[in-house]
């Protein structure tokens, strides 16, 4: 649907990658560990590789959750926006697939989060 | 002697706006009152719902207004603050300086607006008398607020963190949202939506909260804008009936402003639920018990009234009625994760308030919640108090942080998305989306607080730069109430445990 308007209506979307400085948008989720209230976004450049992603990033974000320290990263699965997807370690985002504002998603098997 | 008029000729000498122009087409003076598809007919079918009490008003709202400013001195002389129940309280106070009362304000020029490009003149004297009162709703909160900003962190820059501080961009957003939307869509999200419906979540929480935590001031406003309220509700619903009495054609329309605005609504009332459940000391309610009287009872009797001209209930209340045992523990948990970037404080419950917790949401609190707030709590009683190193990814729509769970199941995110131009944006849930979909140019420009940040257009780099920005006190507008500038003066106050010497409240 077009939007409502008086007359024309520019499309000027505020968050192309071009305005990042190089880097584009990802975003990560631990899935049921909402200690850490929502997935969290970070600007990266598309060359690093998903390996830094996993050992120097994410744990920013996620490592004071009390289950960090249990996570068996080979069991570890992934989704990406929305598909499984199996990363190779040492190619870099862009070669894994992961775009500008692409959310990842990781399940622990056996680590389910903070609950009664 | 001159002949003393009738209330309606007085009525019509006071307003003296409907005439029809000579010098220019009507639809040349009055062009934007059409494009959004509203059929009129008879414009002459709108009759401004003030218009009985025209006369009087002026003479009760100066004794109103006479009367407030009374009871805010006297709260003021005689250290009023100094009878809340606890100094967690006066967060409610905060965040409804910073989150509403700008609110008001947009109101006030949002009626303006809308006082002028109406074609007919009952709506249009309408619109401009509830502009006068958004007005002065606005000037009495900061007024009554005042007081609290000499003793308190958190207020003293309301307004200019309402424009820029990331859980602000929710109810300005919002608001931003009605203002640039034609004058039809503005009173359906405004009058209605916000002002009919959802007003009694708002103000009912914020006012019988300040009566059970000792407030006066605070009370006394509400009562104040109240009696206007009652006038705004009145607007709002004979602006819906008109316009669906007027043309059948409008009925579909006014159907997906309902379900846009009841939701837009809905997702700022969420800081409402967090307030209530969490901020208050004394509780007189439960965010749940709040939202089933105000809106399944309430709202249940409203839509039954609009069935007759085809408006249903929309599809999402149901999502509603899930939420509403989780809504306020997930936003408290929000706060709670970004409170470094925020001008509120937050803490964790005491035993006390998980145990009033535990029996308002006997189906949820235990079994979702407890857990993550108790190893919170003993993280911070050692020391170790968690605070988010990171900035989340938030709904293109509400533009809350993706902190929302799917309907059927709390232990997981809802992740929606949808891809427009090439661009991915994602959402917390069906509703957000829906409404991104139907206008996707208008929201891919929204002004996202973390896009902004890492665009560099909040001060620069890293958290300390960006709190710089938003003008705040580090280490006393933000930050856990335990350790605050706030607990320390208000322990010193009242003599308690752990008081420190000297005025510690920051400059």
């Amino acid at each position: 649907m077009a939007v409502t308007a008086i007359g024309d209506y520019p499309v000027l979307p505020r968050d192309g990658v071009e305005n990042f400085h190089g880097n584009q948008l990802v975003a990560v989720g631990w899935d049921h560990h909402l200690m850490i209230d929502a997935p969290m976004a970070f600007p990266l450049p598309a060359g690093m590789p998903f390996a830094a992603l996993v050992g120097e990033v994410i744990p920013v974000a996620y490592s004071p959750h009390p289950e960090w320290e249990k996570i068996d990263w080979e069991a570890v699965t992934w989704t990406l926006d929305g598909e499984a997807f199996v990363p190779n370690m040492e190619a870099s985002l862009e070669e894994n697939g992961i775009g500008h504002k692409s959310v990842i998603r990781f399940v622990t098997p056996g680590l389910d989060g903070l609950w009664g | 002697m001159a002949n003393k008029l009738n209330m309606r000729d007085r009525y019509k000498l006071m307003t003296r706006l409907g005439w029809e122009t000579s010098y220019q087409p009507m639809d040349k003076v009055f062009p934007y009152d059409s494009y959004e598809g509203i059929k009129i007919k008879d414009w002459d079918a709108w009759e401004d719902p003030f218009r009985m009490t025209m006369d009087a008003y002026w003479k009760y709202q100066g004794e109103k207004e006479k009367k407030l400013y009374a009871i805010m001195d006297a709260f003021s002389q005689s250290n009023g603050h100094l009878n809340i129940s606890d100094a967690r309280y006066v967060n409610a106070l905060k965040l409804f300086l910073q989150g509403v009362s700008p609110l008001e304000y947009q109101a006030h020029r949002g009626f303006a607006r809308q006082g002028r490009h109406f074609t007919g003149e009952g709506a249009r004297v309408a619109c401009q008398m509830q502009s006068l009162d958004e007005l002065r709703h606005v000037q009495t909160q900061i007024h009554g607020m005042s007081h609290f900003n000499k003793y308190f962190d958190g207020f003293h820059d309301f307004a200019h963190w309402h424009d820029r501080v990331w859980y602000l961009s929710v109810p300005k957003s919002f608001f931003d949202d009605a203002n640039t939307a034609g004058p039809f869509e503005f009173m359906v999200a405004i009058g209605f939506s916000f002002e009919y419906v959802l007003t009694n979540l708002l103000f009912v929480p914020f006012m019988s909260g300040a009566a059970y935590n000792g407030d006066m001031s605070t009370v006394s406003f509400g009562f104040s804008a109240q009696s206007d309220e009652a006038r705004h509700m009145t607007l709002g619903l004979e602006a819906i009936r008109f316009m669906l009495e007027q043309h059948e054609d409008n009925v579909p329309i006014v159907q997906r402003w309902i379900d846009k605005w009841l939701w837009r609504g809905y997702k700022v009332l969420s800081l409402v639920s967090a307030m209530m459940d969490y901020m208050l000391p004394e509780s007189p309610m439960s965010w749940k018990e709040a939202w089933e009287v105000y809106f399944e009872q309430n709202g249940g009797a409203l839509f039954n009234d609009l069935a007759r001209y085809g408006i249903t209930v929309p599809d999402y209340a149901e999502i509603c009625t899930k939420e509403k045992e989780h809504l306020s523990h997930q936003v408290w948990g929000i706060l709670y994760n970004h409170t470094a970037a925020a001008a509120i404080h937050t803490w964790m419950p005491d035993d006390a308030k998980m145990n009033w917790l535990s029996e308002k949401y006997p189906d949820t609190f235990d079994k979702y919640y407890r857990p993550r707030f108790e190893y919170w709590r003993d993280q911070a009683e050692n020391g170790n108090r968690y605070y988010s190193q990171t900035l989340p990814l938030v709904c293109q729509t509400c533009q809350i942080p993706m902190g929302f769970t799917e309907p059927d199941d709390p232990t997981q995110i809802s992740y929606r998305v949808s891809e427009y131009n090439g661009d991915k944006y994602h959402f917390c849930s069906d509703p957000c989306k829906a409404i991104f979909d139907f206008e996707p140019e208008k929201y891919c420009h929204a002004w996202m607080p973390p896009q902004q940040i890492f665009q560099g257009n909040c001060g620069g780099e890293g958290l300390p730069a960006v709190l710089e920005h938003y003008k705040f006190n580090l280490g006393a507008d933000n930050m856990d109430y335990v350790g605050s500038p706030d607990e320390a003066n208000w322990n010193l106050w009242k003599g308690l445990n752990g008081s420190v010497s000297g005025d510690v409240k920051a400059s």
